[in-house]
């Protein structure tokens, strides 16, 4: 359907070692699976990132940030550090002077992954970063694929006597008015104007909460007041469009870094959304926006204003009875519902306009999705019961109101607050969401089979799968890697190789696959890569 | 709306043998109690895997700044 990936900051949580440095524990947290990954594939599958080609002060609307503007949480584009004070005061200094560093002498902050994705430090979490799909059903596979990536290593440091056991949940805010991210990325022709974006996707990203939420107990940034709400991150945006990611959040991010041929595209990055454990609710937030965008291409979007949206986006999280009325600039009041259904009807036109929705001739997911959009629409209005099997704030707050009915608990009672934050433990055996989904109240949209392979393969149809296959068949030469490049240090060889992967869509298994499988060393599979040496003729 | 599903603890057991097919094999235990024990059965199940002190564990889980 459309290039897309999720990028995931896990909460991480010492409940033995409070206090105990974040950023640290992050880092222990990417060591622990570089530890697995090496025993995986001998010579290390883990591979340093490069940043050469992050632009994170590129704005989306025409200019740059100065760097002396910026906040220093916006200045991605240089490796972090970890300085002395920091892991002494995390773990003291002997221990990082015994194990805590690789090969080079640094502790390890950043890795690429057979899979393609990017395992990091992100300011104070770990990050999972998808690689590159093409379909939401592939979205939430390797989406999923990065809570058991942080399963194992949570698992790994486990069972290591010297470290606190260490909980990674999958949420987005503390209760205590800190937020981390669960942003989506879409790629887009270049030449659509931005203005065609904000006003076609402001109303939508005001709205799809209502299908997408993962549910918050509390409201008000700090959780001050009592009660239950469909969104983790409604009540940290305070922009309408902006750069900002860390402060003053806006609806639409401008963060203009392509990390591919600029000229023809761009990435829009997108920071509303919550993270998903409910395999529907993401399937529909990718799906559902990757048709929006489609429709916005089209000039086709639902030509709709709504009266402050940062509002209106905080009216529809606290209205769990899904009634409240929003109102539009032409005056019309609308229920969020009412709002998602004209994005539906616009988006189902426009899919039997193109064929793409066609059941049998279409494009293989656009008919099941806007299946799925239309059903899930319906039970939210008519069928709550049915509604909570996939809708992840509902099935949260299924349990909840257990609570609240068995026990008489009220909103503020610690209990509820303890459900809610377990819900997203990303052990399956202590983890709420995982305990639901085991005893089949949560729908499925891919099996374990398909999520386990996904920890360990890269996508077949993007750039990914170069990526992936060149970290797990050439780890000791892989010397680093990015979105849009892999480095080469072969033995022999004077210089470093950097090897550009600009066009998302190429690099694929089809492109690719063969070169890899003739090749078992890095000289060789280079020499044919760069037409140094000729490919095979056909057989 | 809220609470929809605890009240009717008829439509949660149909719900769990229409979902039955989708349950995998590991679960077929709980599965089989829940018809018959609904919602009560797994509010005792999470009571089980709740972390102690609830009060005391939500406090302390603070978080540094994010994207």
């Amino acid at each position: 359907m459309r290039v897309m990936g999720s990028e995931t900051e896990y909460g991480i949580h010492a409940p033995s070692a409070p206090g105990a440095n974040a950023t640290m524990m992050s880092a222990r947290v990417i060591q622990a699976y570089a530890q697995l990954t090496r025993q995986r594939a001998a010579g290390g599958a883990e591979t340093r990132w490069d940043y050469t080609d992050e632009e994170p002060l590129h704005d989306a609307r025409g200019w740059t940030l100065e760097r002396n503007q910026a906040d220093p949480s916006q200045l991605t584009d240089q490796p972090p550090v970890l300085d002395a004070e920091a892991v002494a005061l995390a773990y003291g200094r002997q221990e990082l002077e015994q194990d805590g560093e690789d090969e080079t002498g640094s502790l390890l902050m950043n890795m690429v992954l057979g899979n393609g994705a990017r395992l990091y430090v992100d300011h104070a979490h770990p990050e999972y970063s998808s690689p590159e799909v093409t379909s939401p059903t592939d979205a939430v596979a390797w989406d999923a694929a990065g809570d058991v990536v942080a399963l194992s290593a949570v698992r790994r440091m486990a069972t290591d006597p010297q470290l606190p056991p260490v909980n990674l949940y999958k949420n987005n805010t503390d209760n205590k008015s800190v937020s981390y991210g669960s942003h989506e990325n879409y790629l887009m022709p270049r030449v659509v104007p931005f203005g065609d974006i904000v006003r076609g996707l402001t109303p939508f990203f005001i709205t799809r909460q209502v299908m997408c939420g993962a549910g918050r107990v509390g409201l008000g940034q700090d959780s001050s007041r009592p009660g239950y709400q469909i969104s983790q991150r409604a009540d940290f945006f305070e922009a309408e469009v902006g750069l900002e990611t860390t402060i003053r959040r806006p609806i639409i991010n401008t963060r203009d870094e392509p990390h591919a041929t600029a000229d023809k595209y761009r990435r829009l990055h997108v920071i509303i959304g919550d993270a998903n454990l409910s395999q529907v609710a993401n399937y529909l937030k990718f799906g559902t926006t990757a048709m929006v965008l489609s429709l916005i291409e089209a000039g086709l979007a639902p030509r709709i204003e709504v009266h402050e949206p940062v509002a209106a986006l905080q009216t529809v999280s606290h209205d769990t009875s899904l009634t409240a009325t929003l109102r539009l600039l032409d005056g019309r009041r609308v229920t969020a519902l009412d709002l998602q259904w004209i994005y539906y009807e616009a988006a189902a036109k426009l899919a039997q306009d193109t064929g793409v929705g066609d059941a049998v001739d279409g494009d293989g997911h656009t008919h099941a999705l806007l299946e799925r959009w239309a059903a899930t629409l319906t039970d939210l209005d008519s069928n709550r019961t049915a509604a909570a099997s996939s809708v992840e704030w509902l099935a949260k707050l299924s349990l909840l109101d257990g609570y609240r009915q068995r026990d008489g608990l009220e909103w503020n009672d610690a209990r509820l607050g303890l459900v809610d934050l377990q819900w997203a433990d990303v052990r399956p055996e202590k983890g709420l969401y995982h305990r639901m989904l085991a005893r089949g109240r949560m729908d499925r949209i891919v099996d374990d089979e398909t999520i386990a392979r996904a920890v360990t393969e890269p996508p077949s149809d993007t750039r990914a799968y170069f990526r992936g296959r060149c970290v797990s068949n050439f780890s000791k030469d892989v010397v680093g890697a990015s979105w849009d490049s892999v480095i080469f240090d072969v033995p022999g060889h004077g210089r470093l190789q950097r090897v550009p992967t600009r066009e998302p869509l190429r690099g694929t298994e089809a492109l690719t696959g063969g070169l890899f499988a003739r090749h078992r060393d890095a000289g060789s599979f280079l020499a044919e890569l760069l037409g140094q040496t000729p490919p095979p003729p056909p057989a | 709306m809220a609470g929809q599903e605890q009240q009717q603890p008829q439509s949660r057991d149909d719900e769990f043998e229409d979902d039955a097919p989708a349950t995998p094999p590991a679960s077929g235990d709980a599965q089989a109690s829940a018809a018959t024990q609904g919602v009560d059965d797994l509010l005792d199940e999470i009571d089980g895997v709740l972390e102690s002190n609830a009060e005391e564990f939500v406090r302390a889980f603070v978080q540094k700044g994010g994207q």
